[in-house]
């Protein structure tokens, strides 16, 4: 696909984001809008897998989000890969609805494989379907998103152990790097330290993604992390992102975290995002 | 124990001829799950085993043996197994992740109900060392909580077997069962004495004695007391029914409430917190069908402690003479009722 289509499903993707939010006034627009770039690419560009849903994924590739509290980029990117209506966007956080305010198979929505919201969890969750994949002797990969807060959860470094120990190198564990988590920077709720480090002394190979929101760069770093899997280590990428990406006042704040925008401010962000594939 | 003495009558000093269940000889009931997962490991090609460090106390290593390429040692991060159980499900695996009961639940519940319960995965969670006969490790490692966690989560089906044969059998039984197990074991050698080719159906009562005075509901190592006690109780005259219940979830209500609509009163018996546990599922159903004196043989709201497990079994209450006695004092009670 040419980069300029890739581009106008991202700025819909983040217009069904907003107005998701906006309508229950509740969910989670920043981090969604950081991952805009990152979804895209790796639905439309780098995953070989089928909206025909079947739970079991055999002969496709698996994506796996941990940090769940992201659902709105998720299902605005499932809905318009055909995983379910685009009108369903409308439900988001509704009653009655299978888009819950936290991703889950639990309502039966086609793309999600396991729920996510309590953080620290799809890592362990990922190397598992990743370790079913080779007993099936089926090579596609498993691709996992989790945020870069969301690492302070122990249950990741116990997983992080493991898939370097055990030579889980069918996985590709991206880290949504945006420095932000809901009390403020990293830096200041729990410093984390050098993550790269950290990785790479657990065993895994690490590289790193400098603008996640750049999305021929977002594409380039996954193609390129394909290429190091196979090769006996589990891969991680180190996403830089900026927490709101696409609306103006959004940006480098934690303040969007967990906030949604108001009617005044819904259309100045969409104002910034203008209608591309149609809004459902 | 009491001697009978108000509840005495003519009718209970009948003679009751009893059907005698011998013990072929103590065994384990996690051996019975080794051997059962042995069985699973030649039979079904999708069953894959998971352990965080304790391969020898739950008795899988002739699985590893005979399927390496099937099991996943996690080390000790139950956290990660559980998740990874649930991963392994996608794509058809049968996963069964073992561990001792206090960190098969209370250590990874968000895990569990997140990744695998309230996910719908299709994860056997096999625990061992449950309850206070664990013994000398103490309290810490001796969980008394662990069927009230799992019970709670939508969807969990619990179970609690009683012997080696039993747990062979329920181990070979939930592979065929579609959704999240917690298959509840235990450490010590106990009589051995139900049918070895027994065929386990989950959320089936097993009716070991028919009785009319009273019934004794019993899971887990208490059932083999039951059993006692029923026998002592029938030398006083009193013919007692002993059900065992090896499915704590979802529960044969119907066994349960037309048993107690034939004998007007109830035990139960567990080696768990009476809060939480076997004998409050049976009060719920009867408070809802068919009202009836009840009274637990559990632990009261304590933590355990270190020795063996018969003197635990006897400090905590949970044996063949305080079964004898609290039906004695419900005898009592029935005819106030």
């Amino acid at each position: 696909m040419k980069i300029k289509e890739l581009e106008n499903f991202a700025t819909q993707v983040r217009r069904d984001i907003l107005r998701q939010v906006h309508k229950v006034n509740s969910g989670h627009p920043g981090g969604s809008l950081g991952c805009t770039e990152f979804f895209t690419a790796l639905y439309k560009e780098i995953m070989e897998h089928n909206p025909d849903f079947d739970m079991d994924g055999k002969e496709e590739d698996l994506f796996f989000l941990s940090n769940g509290h992201i659902s709105p980029v998720f299902y605005s990117v499932l809905a318009r890969c055909g995983y379910f209506p685009v009108e369903e966007l409308a439900t988001f956080r509704h009653i009655d609805s299978r888009l819950q305010g936290h991703p889950t198979t639990h309502e039966g929505l086609p793309g999600v494989r396991v729920a996510s919201g309590s953080l620290g969890q799809g890592m362990s969750v990922a190397i598992g379907a990743a370790q079913a994949k080779k007993l099936n002797n089926d090579d596609h990969l498993v691709y996992s998103l989790h945020g870069d807060g969301e690492l302070q959860e122990g249950q990741n470094w116990e997983a992080i152990m493991y898939a370097a120990g055990n030579k889980v190198d069918n996985l590709i564990a991206t880290i949504d790097y945006n420095g932000q988590q809901i009390d403020g920077s990293t830096e200041t709720v729990l410093p984390m330290g050098n993550l790269k480090a950290k990785f790479e002394a657990f065993g895994w190979d690490v590289m790193e993604i400098e603008d996640g929101n750049d999305l021929q760069q977002v594409i380039d770093g996954l193609k390129e992390a394909k290429t190091r899997t196979g090769k006996g280590k589990p891969v991680c990428i180190l996403m830089t992102t900026v927490m709101g990406n696409g609306v103006d006042f959004m940006m480098h704040t934690h303040a969007w975290h967990g906030k949604a925008p108001n009617d005044e401010q819904l259309e100045t962000a969409l104002a910034q995002n203008p209608e591309t594939l149609g809004d459902y | 124990m009491t001697e009978i003495n108000s509840v005495q009558t003519t009718e209970m000093t009948k003679k009751i001829r009893m059907k005698k269940y011998t013990d072929s000889g103590k065994v384990d009931t996690r051996s019975g799950f080794g051997a059962g997962l042995t069985e699973l490991g030649r039979s079904n090609p999708n069953v894959v085993a998971l352990c965080a460090d304790l391969v020898g106390s739950l008795k899988m290593q002739d699985f590893i043996d005979e399927n390496p390429d099937r099991f996943f040692q996690v080390g000790i991060a139950e956290a990660n197994m559980m998740g990874m159980a649930a991963g392994l499900t996608i794509g058809g695996k049968i996963p069964f992740a073992g561990t001792f009961a206090n960190f098969a639940t209370g250590r990874v519940y968000d895990q569990i109900r997140q990744s695998i319960a309230y996910s719908g995965k299709n994860v056997k969670i096999c625990a061992s060392h449950s309850g206070v006969t664990l013994g000398e490790d103490g309290a810490t490692h001796q969980i008394l909580e662990d069927i009230g966690l799992m019970k709670m989560l939508p969807g969990m089906t619990v179970i609690n077997t009683c012997d080696f044969n039993q747990t062979k059998a329920a181990t070979i039984a939930i592979a065929e069962h579609e959704g999240p197990v917690y298959l509840r074991f235990g450490r010590p050698k106990v009589a051995n004495f139900t049918p070895e080719d027994q065929k386990f159906e989950i959320g089936k009562a097993v009716n070991l004695y028919e009785g009319e005075d009273v019934t004794i509901i019993a899971t887990g190592h208490l059932v083999w007391e039951a059993i006692q006690a029923a026998e002592e109780l029938s030398e006083k005259g009193i013919s007692a029914e002993v059900i065992n219940i090896h499915t704590i979830k979802p529960l044969d209500e119907e066994a349960i409430i037309n048993s107690v609509k034939k004998t007007g009163c109830v035990v139960t018996a567990e080696e768990h917190n009476f809060l939480g546990g076997l004998g409050e599922s049976v009060a719920r159903t009867l408070a809802e069908n068919h009202p009836a004196p009840q009274e637990f043989v559990a632990t009261k709201d304590v933590f355990g402690e270190s020795g063996t497990p018969a003197q635990l079994m006897d400090k905590y209450g949970l044996n063949v003479n305080v079964i004898y006695d609290k039906v004695l004092k419900n005898l009592n009670r029935k005819k106030l009722f």
